[in-house]
């Protein structure tokens, strides 16, 4: 045996060429580039699931704050003096409830402070307000304690989006104010303030003075129910610091604060890179600590449709726009698209004209879709004349791009059905749509309803073709037909991620997180679908 | 039957089982290929006739003729003249429908549809409109799996996935099928390739059972299943009847040289 092994080896070759040093280097080269392929392909995955995760995690921060609203409790006086039941119509409710705060705030009283604190309350309170007495006329006649809406800008201070406000720390030392309110000297025990002052951003001036300007943070002192704002400062006699200040919020006298009586506040953020004042914040703080202020879940973001104002605008008109769209599309492609696949698969002819209708059916699902949206604008509006902005319009266009591709998925499962089942049905004699109603078609529906509902999700997702058919107009009634105008979640998105409130970059990163959970859940009735009808054959 | 039937009959003599389905000079095209010259071949009523040969000498082209099941494949054309009871089966006066119920197919791999063992057998039955009530249905299926040698062993589980039975069963299953529509042919293409031995010997006891009450025309490769179960044997050769002849006679003593050579394994 080994004689014969070697006598084979006789012409330069060992043992076995299976199992010499070559043939192990070969092996070793083999089990190497498997390796090198498993690690790309893990990194590949990981990488992906990296992004993933990043870009889910970006929108979900964003859009967390989105999710809750501020409201506002106000005494409203809603008495007959105020409201005549009888002509509920005619009544100026922004202006009551605009009474309501400044009742709150009797200190404020310049035009100017006055219109500042109007604007924290939503412009859409008025509105609310006369919705709610419409639907509970038991609310007139008295004193209600009513929750409005904050506006955007303040919403978005008390989530602590606008500006960074530290907590208030007690200041060691006396603060003496000259007066209880208007432009005040304060003086401090020692001179602490002077160090804190020069470290938050004060220009330093002659004879050691220092001057808050709105570049610097701001400092507020917050003491004998009161508080104000510091503008300067400078070393006062004997190691003493000397203030001056704004108040804000009218002191209760001018009697000295001993230590630790006396709060500081700092804002972080300089007044001039915020879109909040001092005094608004104030305002809100006071708000507040009195209990005045609530989080709640944000319903109008849900169930309202569009506006200008961020805090008023909602999702719900897109989202039913983009319901009445699919379901449109789903009534034109699916039925349209199923038999054209049954009749391209199994009834027609292979000639030279089935193959170009075949060709060109898969070309049109790589045609660019906003040139589906030119052929709504020519075909469908101008030439018949349709709605614009219309589901139904929107349905068409989307169907029309949505087509091919629920026909080559399609056609796709119907091919993947085994020849055997149509023989078996075929031997026994039944006819040709007897096999493919009942027994081919069954089978491939798993697959078709697959194919469909990406296809819709693909559908879901798209603007560009109905931004030709004006479906971005601004439209602020909830659509209740497929004739009334309407838009859609993606081009909303589209429109407030366009809008320069600051307000609307939470609601923007909202709106994307339902689009994508529609999403999801549209994939997840794929999966279970195909689990659930797949049958083994 | 006919009046050609009753010639036929009367021509092959008083014992000759009489003539069920006759091809002449079929000959089949697929595209510019062809696969099948000019065959001539009697099916006889109530026997088994055996078609073997190597692979790919038509033996299932000229199969699939008598049912028309090549019209399902576009590029075949068949030319010549098949008949079943005297009549051409490609006249176009013929519904191919009614003549895929004459004559029943049983393919090489079961192929049960995905529903039950009921609906299996019960289907047939159904889009033929042979049952007027659902005890008729019942009584045809039962029948039908009766005959195939099957009811015993899924009597109490008719409502389970036919394809969950096992693979002789599903042949069986298949062949209950075909009787269920009630059938003047059943053709069976190589229906034990894929089965046991044991499950094929109950499929070959059963086409001897059934040659009581249908006239068989079976494709096989194993010449030992051909001298078991058939009556006639027809050997084919690239496209070529070589040889027909009853099946005695064929495995005893062939006419033709390739048939002897065949049958004793020295080529195919």
């Amino acid at each position: 045996m080994t004689d014969a092994i070697s006598s084979f080896g006789a012409v330069g070759r060992p043992v076995s060429i299976h199992t010499d040093g070559a043939a192990k280097a070969r092996l070793k080269g083999r089990y190497r580039t498997e390796t090198w392929f498993k690690w790309l392909g893990a990194g590949a995955v990981a990488l992906a699931g990296l992004f993933l995760v990043l870009l889910l995690s970006t929108i979900v921060t964003q859009a967390i704050p989105a999710l809750r609203q501020n409201y506002l409790t106000l005494p409203i006086d809603l008495s007959a003096a105020k409201v005549d039941p009888a002509k509920l119509d005619e009544v100026n409710y922004d202006a009551i409830a605009q009474e309501a705060l400044a009742a709150r705030f009797p200190d404020v009283t310049s035009r100017q402070d006055r219109r500042l604190l109007r604007g924290l309350i939503s412009t859409g309170t008025g509105v609310f307000l006369r919705k709610d007495i419409a639907a509970d006329p038991g609310m007139l006649g008295g004193t209600v304690d009513y929750a409005v809406p904050v506006d955007d800008f303040a919403d978005l201070y008390l989530k602590g989006l606008l500006a960074d406000v530290g907590s208030d720390e007690a200041i060691s030392t006396s603060v003496t104010p000259s007066k209880t309110s208007g432009d005040i000297d304060l003086t401090f025990g020692d001179d602490a303030m002077l160090a804190l002052a020069r470290g938050r951003g004060a220009t330093e001036g002659e004879n050691g003075m220092l001057t808050l300007t709105s570049g610097a943070s701001s400092l507020l002192v917050v003491f004998n129910g009161g508080t104000v704002k510091l503008t300067a400062l400078w070393p006062g006699p004997s190691g003493t610091a000397v203030a001056k200040g704004t108040v804000i919020e009218a002191l209760d006298s001018t009697a000295p604060a001993a230590s630790g009586q006396a709060f500081l506040r700092v804002i972080d953020t300089p007044e001039a890179s915020r879109k909040i004042s001092d005094k608004e914040i104030v305002w809100l703080d006071t708000l507040k600590s009195a209990g005045q202020i609530e989080s709640r879940f944000n319903s109008i973001f849900f169930f309202t449709g569009a506006s200008r104002e961020p805090e008023l605008a909602g999702v719900w008109g897109a989202v039913v726009g983009s319901f009445l769209t699919m379901i449109v599309t789903l009534a034109i492609a699916f039925p349209i698209g199923v038999s054209a696949a049954i009749y391209l698969e199994e009834f027609a002819p292979k000639n030279r004209l089935t193959t170009i209708i075949e060709v060109n059916i898969n070309n049109l699902a790589a045609v660019p879709s906003i040139v589906f949206g030119l052929l709504g604008l020519a075909v469908f509006l101008n030439f018949f004349g349709m709605p614009r902005s219309a589901p139904v319009v929107g349905g068409m266009v989307l169907a029309l791009m949505t087509l091919p591709i629920i026909i080559i998925a399609s056609r796709a499962s119907l091919r993947a059905v085994p020849p055997s089942i149509r023989e078996a049905a075929l031997g026994i004699g039944a006819s040709k749509a007897q096999t493919v109603f009942h027994h081919v078609l069954p089978l491939a529906m798993p697959g078709i309803m697959t194919g469909t509902i990406l296809g819709m999700a693909h559908a879901l997702g798209e603007t560009a073709p109905l931004l030709m058919i004006g479906m971005v107009a601004f439209i602020v009634d909830i659509p209740g037909g497929f004739t009334d105008p309407a838009t859609i979640l993606p081009v909303q998105i589209f429109m407030w991620a366009d809008f320069p409130e600051a307000g609307f970059q939470q609601k923007t990163s909202a709106a994307i997180l339902i689009l994508l959970l529609f999403l999801v859940i549209m994939n997840a009735i794929a999966v279970i679908l195909r689990r659930r009808f797949e049958r083994r054959w | 039957m006919t009046e050609a039937g009753v010639e036929q009959k009367l021509s092959s003599g008083t014992n000759a089982p009489s003539i069920k389905m006759k091809g002449e000079k079929v000959s089949v095209h697929y595209g510019e290929k062809r696969a099948l010259f000019d065959v001539d071949l009697d099916v006889r009523e109530n026997q088994v006739t055996a078609l073997i040969g190597p692979s790919g000498c038509g033996k299932s082209t000229f199969l699939r003729c008598l049912n028309r099941m090549n019209d399902t494949i576009d590029i075949a054309r068949v030319s010549g003249k098949i008949t079943l009871d005297g009549e051409d089966v490609y006249d176009p006066k013929i519904d191919v429908v009614e003549l895929r119920a004459r004559v029943g197919m049983v393919f090489q791999k079961p192929n049960p549809f995905p529903k039950s063992i009921y609906e299996n057998v019960a289907y047939g039955p159904r889009i033929h409109g042979l049952a007027r009530s659902k005890s008729e249905l019942d009584g045809i299926v039962e029948s039908s799996l009766k005959k195939a040698g099957l009811f015993n062993e899924v009597k109490d589980r008719l409502l389970e996935s036919g394809t969950g039975l096992s693979g002789g069963q599903q042949q069986r299953l298949c062949i209950a099928r075909a009787i269920a529509v009630s059938p003047e042919v059943i053709l069976m293409d190589e229906p034990c390739s894929a089965l046991d031995p044991i499950a094929t010997a109950r499929v070959e006891e059963l086409i001897d059972e059934l040659r009581q009450n249908y006239t068989i025309v079976i494709v096989t490769h194993s010449m030992q299943q051909a001298a078991r179960v058939s009556q006639r044997t027809a050997m084919f050769h690239l496209g070529y009847l070589v040889e027909e002849g009853a099946t005695d006679k064929m495995f005893t003593n062939p006419d033709d040289k390739r048939t002897q050579d065949y049958i004793t394994g020295r080529f195919g």
